[in-house]
This record gives structure tokens, C-alpha cells and sequence, in this order.
């Protein structure tokens, strides 16, 4: 029998306590366990980034971390950026405007890399934005159109700071 | 306007640029807000609440014979539901085709096993299916299943396999297919040339990478159907689900959700049959979901390539002859390899006109992994090797690389070596005029030690499959009472726009507001069969398919409206919600109503057949292989570090005719992301096998690129309004990946004088170039 450990995260705001094997990695539990579908599977190995969650405001590969070890957390996913009417949050429409996601299948994550790279108060270059990026894999785009999309979010925050 | 008549002929459909009101328009893509919100449902993001789990038990060796199978400890799992080897599928045999071929090259057709049962040819070859309740129990249990194998004797070179004496992967021999091309007098050529250039190069296999690995759900709805969903660029394999299981096809439904990318990995089966099987003797929803370890390890790759060229010209530049000699590796099944090798071997010369040609391309089977379609599907790989040998032509010549391109470059009424004519306008000129002016002075080197190059590559690559295999689309428009438009079409969208530009082509032709549109896409039982998400044929087929519904409606609607008015059809025009004319000025919803009164239908079926021609026989020779090209040019400057062998791409220009633009979003989109797929050809990936065993079946070990490795890509749209699909486009899907590997080896040409002839151009293999280049000994590049 795999031991059961009972873990309680606050997922998008939204308390979830659910029993499950101890050994879950926190992708597999978001995903399997709470249903949050938005975290995807890239890797299993902390390299590609489709899985990225915020962890108290810290981005981390949800599939590197324990669901037990990560107890008593705030995650944020995508779906945690949209307004609270349901429509896309300022990060999202960025990306919207710049068409930053074509399959989309890494978009959750590079959000997710995106967010915490605009965390803090200092301004960043596009090299600086795609130093940021390194660890969020995307096939499709070549990244361009997500590097104009941070930018995008960047200058809005800025303007709005201004005002 | 001019689009929209009850006979919308088929073939080339040019428009005006200044008649488009949607078409041409950058508008955001409707499956894109979902997208970013999380929400799209991907084909592993799709549960059941008591669903089983299978996975694959994989060979360990890449050739060996199978003494002895034992399921009774994995059965003895808790939780273990099934174990199936090959005799439990009741049609154990994928059937696939080898176009061209004869029986002294293999047999007309080969096929593999779904599960093999006495011998496996590669390293992850699928010996065993376990189901289980949970992953845990399905983990443990494949650890469980006891598979003894007696290793046998190997090969894993394709000159090897094909000497005699080399150990045979497959009873008919190792030599898979053949294909000759024999135009003109080549001898005579050679013999009157002024300048004869020769070079060899390799290209390595590379995977997809997709960021979505395999996945998919099976269930028996309450018809008892098969249901499927998969992350599939083919819903069409419902058919061969359904000869493996033994039911009608009616039977069997896939369901393509959006993908998290394609490029070819998700053309052959992958999950499908494996998902069929459990959940068609569980008789329960049954979930797979590959690793990205397996996808690394065991699907099949691009084929690696030895190219070999000789190619003759005259004093003033013009290409007279090539001589050019193909070896490719097939991996250990068929798969698509002889349809990939007639592809490097009709766009082996490139976008250039060279009248005597001989060409032999040959694939071979070893036991590496299998090798199979990937963007740009054989097309590609030989751009690494025309393209070297114009810049050799251009620096023996004293010739910039833009002039001794255009001077031979391809235009409208020449002939490929196949036999095809280019029907089109081609702007290949212009594009090389473009991309270099766009790229404008070469860059300065940002230090000591640091040596800056330019390099130029161009292509061709087809749209639309061959001309013989009976293509075709259909998609079904119809309007709903209060307006809206509904469009159903079966295309499976891999995340290139496929089911938006449809939406765009509907809206142009209806002047529906795109946020009135819905796009059905993806089901092979609901929607009409559009065929593939492959070759570059979904906007050629689709489009034009959903451009005849469309076309079709309107004429209905109109027709109606004037059987009413009295005012002629061709008198009245649509415009957004609102037909007029002279005295008319009718709502589109109660033109809709009257359509109803009038025994109109306010749906249309459009079915577009492909250009057809006749099969090729191994020798080369036809009218027509493909509906028709794509022309690119691209320029690329980089910066190499002398002391560490390093690149750092500095700008990318990618110029393409792409006909018409239908979206320039998705344009722009398809060009960026193919070149950055490219670069990652040219500089960072390799499937490294050693013995057969894959030595990158991880993304620790296989890298693409990040962020940090991809510059802004530049990408230029030409329109010339001459491609065959609706509203004269040219499908934009695969030809901008072939140029990169070829731009970035003439940019180090450039920069150190000596050219990279191995892929992927590593640090160490730029080393060697800067060694030769101080006047060490060129030695063969490994």
C-alpha cells in the first residue's frame, strides 16, 4: 500500500484539502487530485517549464516539487492571472495583443515565468526578459512575440505607476 | 468582390488585395484567449472519473529475439487490470505504404507489428501493453512483466546496412527504397563546365520536441463507438484503429482536441492503437499518456542524411549540371521513409533551374530508432546541401551568394529535374532583394577575438500532398437563425491557426463578424474529413474546401433574395449582416428566414479535390509530383568567439512568397517558429545513438532552444497571389524550416572562410573550422 498523506493548498485563492500518496509530485496532484488542468506535463524533469506555478509568489517546476512538502501554500496558475470577471488579466492580454501563444501548450507556464519576472520594481531589457525565459521551453514561437508580450505587460505597469 | 459563385472553379483563385475586408487582416486568433487563460483542453487534460491507465513496456535492445513473455507477477498487482501482448490484438500488423518501389527494392508494401511478438529492431520498441486502475499500480506492474531477450546481430549505419553481408533488420534486405533521377546528358555537362564544385554533408536526426507529449483518452460511448481523443494530426487513423481491432470502421471515432504542436511527430499513430486496444477489451475509459522520456526514446525521428553533390557550371554562374547522391537512414521500420526520400529527391536541386540532372537517393533500414515525418519532410535536410554548393559556386566564381542565386534562380515555365513544370509566379529574386535589404549593413564585431558572418540560404519546399494519393477535404458552413455562422471541418489544429484561418476564410466570404463564427474541428465522426494536418495542406485543402462552402451558401442566400425581390443575384451584394441592391436592403437573418420559406438550404457541403497526376515509378519522371512550392530566402548574421568555437545569433531575416496571407499573425507565427526549429537543427540538436541505444532520451541531454538562443526573428511576407489555395495563398507551414541549418553554416563560411559540413554545427566543430581556417589540416568533420 503507498502511504496517503492529507495536504491542504490554497489554489487560486481557493482552499483544496484532498488525501493522496505521499509521494506526489505537486503537478501530479494539482492535476489529477484538485482537477487544475492549467500546470501541464512537459518534462517530469524540471527542464521545460510547462509546469511552472507560482509557490507564495516563487515560480517553481510543480513537477520537481512534493504536493506534502508544499502544505499550507498560496499556488497561483494561469487561471489564477484572470480578472476577477472571468476576462483575461493585464499579463494575458499582453500576450493576447502579441499572439504569445500559438499551440499554447507552454503558455500557462511561461505566464506563470512571466509573472515572477515582473514581480520586482526593476525595469528589464529584452535580454534581460529572455534571461528570465530560460527555463520555459516553447516550440512554436521562437519567442519573440512572448518577449513582446513582457514588454507590452512591462510598459503598461510602468504607465499606469506614472499616472 | 469577386469571390463567391455557385461554380467556384478549382485551381489557382486570385483576389485583389484592396477586395479583402478579413482576409490579410492580423487578426488575434479565437483559440487564443482560451489559451492564455488555461483552459484549453488538452488531449492529457481530459479525465474520466474512474478511468483506467496503460503504458507501454518497451524493449531494452535495439535487435534481439524473444525467447520467453510472462505476464503472471505484473497480473499479480494489485490494481492490474490487463497485460496484452501481440497475439491479444486481433490485427496485429500496421500496414504502411512504400510508394514507388518494386519487389527486387522490399515489397510494395512493409508493415510492423502493433506489439511485437519474436523480434525487436530498436532500442523502445513496444513489447507489451499494461492496464491498470491507478499510475502506481500500472508503474509497478511493468517492472513485472518478464520479457527475455537472445540479443542478435546489428547495424547502425545505412552505408553498412546496405554492403553485403550486413545483418538484415527485415527478411526483404535493409535497402527500403530507391529513387533515380536521370534529366539530360550530366557527362556532357560536367565535361563542358568552366567550374565544378563537390562537397558531402551530414544531417543528424532530431526530434519533434513538442512541448505536448503523446496523450490521449479511449472510450466505448453509448452506441458502443470507439471514442478516441488524441493528440493526433490525423483523425483519419480511425480506419487502421479499426483493421488492428477487427469492427467497422464506423465504428471508431477520433477526436483531435488542439495540440501542443505536431511538426510531424503526431502524423504516424502514437497512443492510438495502444488506447484502442485497452479500451476496447476493458470496455472502460482507459487514459495513456507517454513520457517525455518515451516520446525522446521511441518515436520516430527526422532522418539523418548524407548528402553528396557535384555540381557544374559555366564562367558567368549558371548551374548546368548536379550529380547528387542521397543515403538516408530509415531507423528500424518504414514508416514514411520512401515518401520522405522522394521528397529529398525532387527539391534536391532547390529553387533553381538545372537542366541535367542524376540524382540516387537510398534509405536504408538499421536498427536505430525508426525515422519518419518531420517539417519539412525530406525536403529540408537537402537545403544543407544545394545551399553549400552555391556558396562554394559563388566564392569559386568571385560572385556575391544574392547574384550567383538569382542568376539561377527558379521562374515561372521552368522545369524541376522531376519533370514538373513551376506553374506560379515565383518572387524568389525579390525575396533575396527583401531579406537583404531588410538586414541591412553586416554587424560590426562586439570585440577583440570575435569574427561576424553573413550567411544566405533559399528553398523551395511543396504544399499539398502528391499529386496521386486522391486528396481531398471537405468542410460543411451553415448559418443558425440568428446569424451566427457554424463551420465544421474535421482538420485537426496543431496550433498553426489551422481551424482560425478557416473561421477568417468563412468570414471573408460570408462577411460574417469573426466573433460570430464557430469552427467545429477535429472529429472524424461529426464533421466532414478534411484529411492530414501535414504536408502543408490544410489551408491549400480545407481552405479552399471551406472557401467553396462558403461560396456555395452565399450564392444560396442570394438566390433567395432574389427570387424575392426579383432583383438578379449578381445584382446584390453581403455585406456585414445585410444584403442590398437596388430597392433592397435586407437584414441576413430574415434573408435567413425567407432561405427557410423557400426550400433553400442555409448550409453548404464543399468538397475540394487536389490536383491529381499519375503515381512515379523509381525512376523519376512526371508531369506533376506536387500541387505546387513555396519560395523562400534567408539571411542570417552571427558572431563567432575564435577562442571557444561559440555562435551567437545576431539577426535572422526570413523572407517567403506566401501567395496571400490569410492571417499574417499566423504568417508571421509559422515563419518565426520554423526558423527557430531550424536553428536548433543548425546549432544545438541531436539524437545521439550509440549502438542503438538513444543517448538523448531526456531533455537534460537533447537541447532546444531557449529564449537566450533565438534572436528576433525578422519575418517578411511577399504576396504574389499565386498560390493555388483560396484567395491565392501558398501554404507557410514547413518551408521556412529548411533554410536555417544552411544560412547558419554560409554565415560561418563567411565569418572564418571555411564551411561547416556536419550538423549540428557544435563549438567543437566550429573549432575545427577555425583550425583549417589558420592553415591546420582540413580533416573530414566528424
Amino acid at each position: 500500500m503507498t502511504a496517503t498523506i492529507t495536504t491542504t493548498l490554497t489554489v487560486n485563492g481557493r482552499q483544496i484539502c484532498k488525501a493522496a500518496p505521499a509521494h506526489l509530485s505537486l503537478l501530479r496532484w494539482l492535476r489529477d487530485v484538485a482537477g487544475v488542468t492549467d500546470p501541464k506535463y512537459g518534462c517530469g524533469e524540471g527542464i521545460c517549464g510547462s509546469c511552472t506555478v507560482l509557490l507564495d509568489g516563487e515560480p517553481v517546476s510543480s513537477c520537481l516539487v512534493l504536493a506534502a512538502q508544499a502544505d499550507g501554500a498560496a499556488i497561483t496558475t494561469a487561471s489564477g492571472l484572470l480578472e476577477p470577471d472571468g476576462s483575461l488579466g493585464r499579463l494575458q492580454r499582453a500576450f493576447h495583443v502579441t499572439h504569445a501563444a500559438q499551440c499554447g501548450y507552454c503558455t500557462p507556464g511561461m505566464l506563470m515565468a512571466a509573472a515572477a519576472a515582473l514581480a520586482g520594481s526593476q525595469r528589464l531589457s529584452r535580454q534581460e526578459i529572455r534571461a528570465r525565459l530560460h527555463g520555459n521551453l516553447c516550440r512554436c514561437t521562437g519567442y519573440g512575440p512572448i518577449v513582446d508580450a513582457i514588454e507590452l505587460a512591462q510598459d503598461e505597469a510602468a504607465d499606469d505607476r506614472g499616472k | 468582390m469577386t469571390v463567391g459563385n455557385d461554380q467556384a472553379p478549382s485551381g489557382i483563385r486570385t483576389s485583389k488585395p484592396d477586395e479583402l475586408h478579413v482576409v490579410r487582416q492580423p487578426l488575434p486568433r479565437h483559440d487564443q484567449a482560451e489559451k492564455i487563460a488555461g483552459s484549453t483542453r488538452y488531449a492529457g487534460d481530459f479525465a474520466f472519473a474512474s478511468m483506467l491507465h496503460a503504458r507501454l513496456v518497451r524493449s531494452p535492445m535495439p535487435s534481439a529475439r524473444i525467447t520467453a513473455r510472462d505476464a503472471s507477477a505484473a497480473l499479480a498487482v494489485p490494481g492490474v487490470v490487463a497485460v496484452l501482448f501481440g497475439e491479444d490484438v486481433p490485427h496485429n500488423l500496421i500496414w504502411v505504404d512504400v510508394p514507388g518501389q518494386t519487389v527486387e527494392v522490399a515489397a510494395l508494401k512493409a508493415s510492423m507489428e502493433v506489439l511485437t511478438t519474436d523480434r525487436v529492431r530498436f532500442h523502445g520498441e513496444p513489447v507489451a501493453l499494461v492496464v491498470a486502475e491507478t499510475e502506481d499500480a500500472l508503474a509497478q506492474a511493468c517492472e513485472q512483466v518478464v520479457v527475455d531477450y537472445e540479443e542478435l546481430p546489428a547495424v547502425f549505419e545505412p552505408d553498412q546496412a546496405l554492403a553485403a553481408g550486413a545483418p538484415r533488420v527485415h527478411e526483404t534486405g535493409n535497402l527500403l527504397s530507391e529513387w533515380v533521377i536521370d534529366r539530360g546528358d550530366v557527362d556532357a555537362a560536367f565535361a563542358s563546365a568552366d567550374v565544378v564544385v563537390e562537397g558531402s554533408y551530414q544531417t543528424q536526426p532530431v526530434d519533434h520536441a513538442y512541448l505536448e507529449p503523446e496523450a490521449g483518452v479511449g472510450w466505448l460511448d453509448d452506441e458502443g463507438v470507439l471514442n478516441l481523443r488524441v493528440a493526433t494530426q490525423v483523425v483519419e487513423h480511425y480506419r487502421d484503429v479499426a483493421r488492428i481491432l477487427g469492427i467497422p470502421e464506423a465504428r471508431v471515432r477520433v477526436i483531435a482536441p488542439y495540440l501542443g504542436g505536431g511538426f510531424g511527430g503526431k502524423e504516424d499513430m502514437t497512443v492510438e492503437p495502444y488506447l484502442g486496444l485497452a479500451a476496447w477489451r476493458t470496455k472502460r475509459p482507459v487514459r495513456m499518456q507517454w513520457t517525455r522520456q518515451e516520446s525522446l526514446l521511441a518515436r520516430p525521428k527526422r532522418h539523418r542524411m548524407q548528402l553528396r553533390y557535384r555540381t557544374a557550371a559555366t564562367r558567368n554562374g549558371q548551374v548546368i549540371g548536379q550529380d547528387i547522391d542521397i543515403t538516408a537512414d530509415s531507423g528500424a521500420y518504414a514508416y514514411l521513409s520512401a515518401l520522405v526520400l522522394l521528397y529529398s529527391s525532387v527539391h534536391a536541386c532547390g529553387p533553381y533551374r538545372v537542366g541535367n540532372v542524376r540524382l540516387r537517393a537510398r534509405c536504408a533500414y538499421t536498427n536505430n530508432p525508426p525515422t519518419s515525418a518531420f517539417r519539412g519532410f525530406g525536403g529540408m535536410q537537402v537545403v544543407f546541401g544545394y545551399e553549400a554548393q552555391m556558396d562554394l559556386l559563388a566564392g569559386a566564381l568571385g560572385l556575391s551568394r544574392a547574384e550567383i542565386r538569382k542568376r539561377n534562380a527558379i521562374v515561372r515555365g521552368d522545369r524541376l529535374p522531376v519533370g514538373q513544370v513551376i506553374e506560379t509566379e515565383v518572387l524568389l529574386a525579390q525575396a533575396i532583394d527583401a531579406a537583404l535589404e531588410r538586414a541591412g549593413d553586416k554587424p560590426l564585431p562586439s570585440g577583440e577575438g570575435k569574427v561576424v558572418g553573413r550567411g544566405v540560404a533559399c528553398n523551395l519546399q511543396s504544399y499539398g500532398r502528391c499529386v496521386w494519393l486522391n486528396d481531398s477535404a471537405a468542410a460543411w458552413v451553415g448559418f443558425q437563425l440568428d446569424g451566427s455562422l457554424s463551420v465544421r471541418c474535421a482538420v485537426p489544429d496543431v496550433g498553426g491557426g489551422q481551424a482560425s484561418s478557416l473561421a477568417q476564410i468563412a468570414a471573408e466570404v460570408l462577411r460574417v463578424p469573426m466573433d460570430l463564427i464557430t469552427v467545429h474541428f477535429g472529429d472524424s465522426a461529426l464533421n466532414p474529413l478534411a484529411g492530414t494536418t501535414t504536408a502543408t495542406r490544410q489551408l491549400l485543402m480545407s481552405g479552399n474546401a471551406v472557401y467553396e462552402a462558403s461560396s456555395a451558401l452565399r450564392a444560396n442566400v442570394l438566390r433567395a433574395v432574389a427570387r424575392t425581390t426579383g432583383v438578379p443575384a449578381d445584382g446584390l451584394a453581403l455585406d456585414e449582416g445585410l444584403i442590398t441592391g437596388p430597392g433592397v436592403a435586407m437584414a441576413l437573418t430574415e434573408a435567413i428566414v425567407l432561405c427557410r420559406r423557400l426550400n433553400v438550404p442555409i448550409e453548404a457541403l464543399g468538397t475540394f479535390f487536389g490536383p491529381k497526376g499519375t503515381p512515379v515509378v523509381k525512376n523519376l519522371q512526371a508531369d506533376r509530383v506536387f500541387p505546387d512550392f513555396t519560395f523562400g530566402a534567408h539571411v542570417c548574421d552571427l558572431e563567432v568567439d575564435l577562442d571557444t568555437g561559440g555562435v551567437e545569433l545576431l539577426a535572422y531575416v526570413a523572407a517567403h512568397d506566401v501567395g496571400r496571407a490569410i492571417n499574417p499573425r499566423s504568417v508571421h507565427g509559422q515563419i518565426a517558429g520554423a526558423v527557430a526549429q531550424g536553428l536548433g537543427m543548425a546549432l544545438l540538436e541531436e539524437v545521439v545513438v550509440e549502438e542503438g541505444v538513444n543517448l538523448t532520451a531526456g531533455f537534460f541531454q537533447y537541447l532546444i532552444p531557449t529564449a537566450t538562443d533565438i534572436p528576433d526573428i525578422d519575418a517578411l511576407i511577399l504576396e504574389s497571389g499565386e498560390g493555388m489555395g483560396p484567395f491565392g495563398a501558398r501554404g507557410i507551414g514547413e518551408p521556412p524550416i529548411g533554410p536555417p541549418p544552411a544560412a547558419v553554416a554560409s554565415a560561418i563560411e563567411d565569418a572564418l572562410g571555411v564551411r561547416p559540413t556536419r550538423l549540428p554545427i557544435t563549438p567543437e566543430r566550429v573549432l575545427h573550422c577555425i583550425a583549417a581556417a589558420g592553415g591546420g589540416p582540413l580533416q573530414e568533420q566528424r
